[in-house]
């Protein structure tokens, strides 16, 4: 598969793979000179028509310790909207000779409709509420790394926040099940998407009654605009039903970890400040950013799955 | 104007309100002159092995024009409706300027006349511009002939303004047809809201917002008397209410489209933008409630609501691609492959009733028998061909059944005597 | 089979005692086989200096070169163990471990990689078997056999021997 769009698509051998890569990445980083040779050449253009600069600046610079060529369309949708179709913007940055597109987009499918009109190998860095593949990984080789396992057999992830808009949720819900571990979601059932009773995961309304037998705690972010859509009263009371606080906090079993994809919605999902937590991974997972997703770009561009040799062999 | 020429369809079965029997139709001037075994003289039209029925009647068509001519005009809109064997289209109200004003009407019936491929009839808005607040001059659309009023695109959200277009309509003998969905329910709604959905992370359509929209209907109708057909219904529930509706005596009327009986909600799973339309593809469970609903005659009528929008238009992210689906050219291929239906049930639901319904039954939707206008399809119920997108006569491409193959093939349409479409072709 | 373990044994001794004549010492010398044929080897000549020179510490790395190869591209690359280069490599004289030297693309990739831990005062090469071929302008410094070999034979060496599997060529 010469794109990484999901975690579903991508199957545990490819998760595991890209793990296992990924600690290739980490000691490169930590040379003196983080830089090596192996995507030359090579073009990877960032298409964000959401703005996040963070996980923008994680995937360009791990294009460019890889030594590979970088383009950057921070496109809004408006310019799209001008006349000129996604076909007709994917097809003309295309022509200007792309490898990778990484890309970042509020709708849903984006990636997938994006694969039928390039040669390019392309990587979702978010689409909708769908799926951050990326961000999955981050998170399995931060556990792995914190933890000292490679597998999550025994180990319970509780998710907590508003999962139906969010797509670090599906993705995560999937990486972690496929490397063994239970998942856990709370959440107001406004947060839960309708159909989750079909999910392979337990579902709590009650932060407390789950967190003694937890073992991983992500918090996930709550947007403001929740609030007027009718998702929750207000957002204090949500923090009081859902909020990380010192007390919850003390809750949690000594060996257990504290996880969020960022950024922090302080006063919200976060009562207290996670430098103060010293069972916190979140540095971590921030760290880690840059060697998934070198290990992705590298896999896609040069590694097993990429298959721009084989357009050579058949020229 | 070849009409003053006799014209036989020859070799065929003859299908209307009273059954099939093999006979060859003779045509001339305008109208049907003869019906038998073996007619002859004139010139003749091979329809051995074909059905000839009454020309198939759209209730749901959006011609596009005036306002997005890129995506279709009234002309290449009536050309595939004649290829798809359709003698008759009701033109949706959605265009720009929307049909809530005389002059609009007229425009559009003149260049329906002027293409002359298919009678078009104009619908007219249910309330002024469809925004829903104030009606429409009703009286002045029907004293200019407008039989049948919607807001499709919408339904009318504000159930008082519901209750006056009913009991207003009813005075003026009008039907008024609703497109069921409950705005607040559905904002940015993509597909079903299903399992898929969940699992995709696409906002979804409930069912429920077409249902509580239905029942409200069905209850205004029944305390102002007002006459509602109700398009495109989507779901089992919808079925169910009309099915209902029916028992009480209700003046309930109610259309399909082929893509609703035909493809399901796990399409979206491909994100091709093709598959979104409102309402959305449904469940397997809603789709068997539907065809039985079509089988034990609740479902009056096929409708296409025949949705044309131009490729850069559907080259958009699924939140942004409007939606729809083209209809016209595939109505038969589909509908034969899906529904168990006799050939005589499938011509109830293609052409009679859409004609009672439009007010055009005078003329459309007859059965064939001397003196009858002669608006007429002549298909083939077994011939299998595939959809090529770029052969098709609609101005646009978002067609869901490329390379499918569909069962039921029209081989000659007529309308007024004239052939528009000949083996396939049309001729105009 | 070309080398006898017993071969092989005295191979890595006589480089062990080349190693340290030309370094004059062990001081600023590190190894660093390159993953996966050299590391076994830079661990065993490692192990034969400390036998010469009890008091030697000679820091050992590993390093996979697969990121720095020059066929990437041509075909899928897939990379073997971690690099791991615990010392300071600046101003360092780092010799180079391999197996087998053949066309020489490995020894340039792991120069290459060296250079992106630091500047070593020089870098030198150590190789078991020299088997020809080479496509670049590369020479060991020190050589446990040359081994005249045709360019499609299979060449294996490990601690117990080498072997060569002569292809047939059609």
């Amino acid at each position: 598969m010469k794109h990484l769009r999901s975690i579903d698509e991508l199957g545990h051998d490819g998760v595991v793979r890209l793990l296992e890569l990924t600690r290739h990445m980490v000691e490169i980083n930590a040379r003196p000179v983080p830089k090596v040779p192996a995507l030359r050449g090579k073009t990877v253009v960032s298409l964000f028509f959401e703005d996040s600069t963070r996980t923008r600046l994680s995937f360009e610079t791990a294009a460019k310790r890889l030594s590979a060529d970088t383009m950057t369309f921070s496109v809004s949708t408006s310019s799209v909207n001008k006349g000129e179709s996604l076909r007709d913007t994917i097809e003309t940055i295309s022509d200007m000779g792309v490898d990778a597109f990484v890309v970042r987009h509020k709708s849903t499918g984006t990636p997938w409709q994006i694969s039928d009109w390039t040669n390019a190998s392309v990587v979702n860095a978010g689409d909708g509420w769908h799926q951050h593949p990326t961000q999955a990984l981050v998170d399995c080789f931060t556990v792995r790394q914190a933890l000292g396992v490679e597998r999550f057999d025994g180990l319970t992830l509780t998710i907590v926040g508003d999962i139906k808009h969010s797509r670090v949720a599906r993705s995560n819900i999937s990486a972690f099940s496929m490397l063994g571990a239970n998942v856990v979601l709370v959440a107001p059932p406004t947060l839960l998407p309708p159909d989750v009773a079909h999910w392979p995961v337990t579902v709590s309304h009650r932060l407390d009654d789950v967190l003694a037998r937890t073992d991983i705690l992500y918090m996930l972010r709550l947007q403001s605009e929740r609030m007027s859509q009718g998702h929750v009263p207000s957002l204090r009371e949500y923090g009081e039903t859902f909020g990380l606080d010192a007390a919850r906090a003390a809750k949690l079993p000594s060996t257990a970890v504290i996880m969020h994809p960022g950024p922090m919605n302080r006063g919200v999902e976060m009562l207290v400040d996670p430098s103060a937590l010293p069972n916190s991974l979140i540095h971590q997972q921030v760290a880690n950013g840059v060697a998934v997703r070198m290990a992705v770009l590298f896999d896609l561009l040069a590694g097993e799955s990429s298959t721009a040799h084989l357009a050579t062999v058949a020229s | 104007m070849t009409s003053a020429e006799r014209i036989v369809l020859k070799g065929g079965r003859v299908v209307d309100s009273r059954g099939e029997r093999v006979a060859d139709v003779a045509v001339q001037g305008g109208v049907v002159v003869e019906v038998g075994e073996q007619l002859g003289s004139g010139r003749t039209i091979d329809a051995s092995g074909c059905v000839v029925a009454p020309g198939f009647v759209d209730l749901h068509a959006h011609l596009r024009e005036p306002g997005k001519e890129e995506a279709e005009t009234i002309e290449t809109g009536s050309r595939a409706g004649a290829k798809g064997g359709y003698t008759a289209l009701v033109a949706m109200p959605n265009t720009d300027p929307p049909q809530d004003s005389v002059a609009v009407i007229d425009f559009v019936r003149e260049q329906g006349k002027r293409a002359g491929l298919v009678e078009v009839v104009p619908s007219g808005c249910i309330t002024l511009g469809r925004q829903g607040e104030t009606l429409a001059p009703m009286a002045e659309l029907a004293a200019a002939g407008v039989r049948i009023f919607t807001d499709d695109g919408n339904g009318v959200q504000d159930e008082l303004l519901m209750r006056r277009a009913m009991e207003y309509a009813k005075g003026l003998g009008v039907t008024l047809a609703q497109h069921c969905e409950v705005a607040t329910l559905t904002k940015g709604a993509v597909m079903n809201e299903c399992q898929c959905c969940t699992s995709l992370g696409l906002p979804g359509w409930p069912s429920i917002a077409e249902e509580l929209m239905v029942f409200r209907d069905i209850e205004l109708a029944r305390l102002t008397g007002a006459r509602v057909h109700f398009l495109h219904l989507s779901t089992a529930r919808s079925v169910e209410l009309v099915r209902a509706a029916k028992r009480d005596g209700l003046p309930i009327t109610a259309e399909v489209t082929p893509h609703h009986l035909s493809l399901d909600e796990t399409r979206l799973t491909t994100f091709d933008t093709v598959f979104k339309v409102n309402p959305p593809l449904r469940s397997l469970a809603d789709i068997a409630a539907l065809q039985a609903g079509v089988v034990d005659g609740t479902i009056d009528a096929l409708a296409t609501d025949h949705a044309p929008h131009p490729r850069r238009d559907k080259e958009l992210t699924l939140d942004q691609a409007p939606p729809g689906m083209l209809g016209l050219e595939t109505a038969l291929g589909v509908a034969l492959g899906v529904l168990d239906v006799s050939l005589t049930q499938l011509v109830r639901i293609m052409s009679i009733h859409p004609a009672q319904i439009a007010g055009i039954a005078d003329r459309h939707g007859r059965d064939i028998e001397p003196g009858a206008p002669a608006n007429l399809v002549v298909f083939d119920p077994n011939a299998t061909w595939q959809v090529e997108p770029e052969t098709l006569a609609s101005k646009s491409r978002n067609t869901p059944y490329v390379g499918m193959t569909l069962r039921g093939k029209v081989r000659h349409t007529m309308f007024n005597g004239d052939i528009t479409v000949l083996n396939g072709e049309a001729q105009r | 089979m070309v080398m006898s373990v017993d071969d092989v044994r005295r191979a890595i001794t006589r480089i062990a005692h080349e190693i340290l004549e030309r370094q004059q010492g062990s001081a600023s010398l590190a190894l660093v086989g390159l993953q996966r044929g050299g590391a076994w080897l830079a661990d065993a000549i490692a192990a034969a200096v400390n036998v010469i020179e009890p008091h030697a510490t000679v820091p050992v790395g590993y390093i996979d070169v697969s990121m720095h190869r020059d066929d990437i591209g041509l075909r899928p690359v897939v990379p073997g163990a971690i690099s791991r280069i615990d010392f300071a490599v600046d101003g360092t004289t780092v010799v180079l471990v391999d197996d087998v030297l053949f066309t020489g693309r490995t020894v340039r990739a792991a120069m290459e990689g060296i250079n992106t831990y630091g500047r070593p005062r020089a870098v030198q090469l150590a190789v078991l078997v020299d088997r020809g071929h080479r496509e670049l302008p590369i020479r060991p410094d020190y050589v446990g056999k040359n081994l005249p070999t045709h360019v499609d034979d299979d060449v294996r060496a490990t601690q117990d021997g080498v072997i060569i599997t002569n292809r047939v060529s059609s």
